[in-house]
């Protein structure tokens, strides 16, 4: 049975991903993580989950039929209207 | 795992920047103490939508429109997000929905008001937004760590906010002299609100949710980060900010007239002008929506 780690580096910060291990029942798998993945204290906690109980989803973007540009930062463009704002307030 | 600590012993792991993790012993006081914070925040996420929902059929242009239905998007994700963490400290999303709408449970003052004009849109989602944002920032270094993460996801959201709402506010400044003044009524009537939105001015050693580095920064601190940050921006398009007391000090500290914090605490306690109609809307959306809760939990039962 095949095992992901997941660890976690630094108290509050996020667990990534470590790798992976093959171990028959959930006792080995803690015992084979905890010596492959916190043997020099390089992790202060671990995630380990069956492989086939995650659930992948690859390019997990929604069709982008219409230009969604509304939606994220670069999709305003300040710069000449702020000039146009500051000439009329005369604080060009 | 943490070591089951006394409250003393805790607070002084949370104040040498102890982090706390899901199913980490922590004193009931704090466990409270999370709660009551974090369910707040994520019922000023789910009624802050609806200020902005009231505008979506209003808004002038299609980009408009749309960029406000991502926004209610974000927020209501927000919402769900906030929930979560608030479940896994042991009170469940339904509670949380059922102490709003009775209105046992607080959301942010700046949502019990009504938007009048399309300038209210615009000043609420640049400069509400600019202050809500210097507190979710803040939120980023909280000592429960679960919290901590998810603030990131929303500050990188709120950033798309905030640059739509600056946006909004120079097309109407750039516009004609009608829509210059719709956007200084805006500014006069949210003012006051937006003084009042970091809180009184209780010394950070004195609030238990700074006790608790809940929050890392004084109600002050953030106030004066906000009118540093955007006073100027503010000023340099030729509007006036209504209060002829706020003026920058030499030691860099901004001085104001002093906000109404009768004002505050009456509207936070469910007495805001637009406060009735909005948790009716909550509760009328509850209601109508309980069939498609059925539907699915059977479902995947």
């Amino acid at each position: 049975m095949i095992w992901e780690v997941f660890r976690q580096e630094r108290e509050g910060q996020p667990f990534q991903h470590g790798g992976s291990l093959e171990a028959p029942n959930r006792e080995f798998a803690e015992a084979y993580a905890v010596e492959f993945y916190g043997r020099r204290a390089e992790s202060v906690a671990l995630w380990v989950v069956p492989r086939e109980e995650i659930l992948e989803i690859e390019d997990p973007y929604v069709a982008d039929v219409f230009d969604r540009d509304y939606r994220r930062v670069d999709g305003y463009s300040l710069k000449i209207k702020l000039r146009e704002a500051r000439e009329r307030a005369g604080t060009a | 795992m943490l070591e089951r600590m006394g409250d003393d012993e805790f607070r002084a792991y949370l104040q040498e920047g102890g982090q706390v993790e899901v199913g980490d012993p922590m004193p009931e006081d704090y466990r409270k103490a999370l709660i009551k914070f974090i369910e707040m925040h994520g019922n000023s996420e789910l009624m802050g939508v609806l200020p902005e929902r009231e505008w979506i059929l209003r808004a002038p242009t299609l980009q408009r429109k749309l960029a406000l239905t991502a926004k209610v998007q974000d927020e209501v994700g927000h919402g769900q997000l906030i929930y979560r963490v608030v479940e896994d400290l042991g009170k469940p999303r339904d509670a949380c929905f059922d102490d709003l709408i009775a209105g046992k449970t607080k959301f942010h003052n700046v949502f019990h008001y009504p938007t009048k004009t399309w300038g209210d849109v615009g000043v609420i989602a640049w400069l509400v937004d600019a202050a809500a944002i210097i507190s979710q920032k803040a939120l980023l270094k909280c000592s429960y760590a679960p919290y901590a993460r998810i603030m990131k996801k929303i500050c990188w959201e709120e950033s798309f906010h905030i640059l739509h709402g600056r946006d909004v506010v120079l097309a109407m400044m750039t516009g004609t002299d009608e829509q210059r003044e719709l956007v200084q009524e805006a500014l006069d009537r949210w003012w006051g609100p937006l003084m009042q939105f970091h809180g009184n001015r209780i010394p950070a050693e004195d609030d238990p949710m700074y006790q608790w580095r809940i929050k890392s920064q004084a109600n002050e601190e953030a106030r004066q980060q906000f009118l540093d940050g955007y006073v100027d921006q503010i000023w340099e398009l030729g509007l006036t900010v209504p209060d002829p007391e706020l003026r920058k000090d030499e030691d860099g500290v901004w001085h104001y007239t002093e906000p109404d914090w009768d004002e505050l605490k009456w509207v936070v306690t469910g007495h805001g002008p637009a406060t009735e109609r909005r948790l009716g809307l909550r509760r009328a959306s509850r209601e109508e929506t309980a069939w498609v809760r059925r539907a699915v939990l059977a479902d995947a039962a």
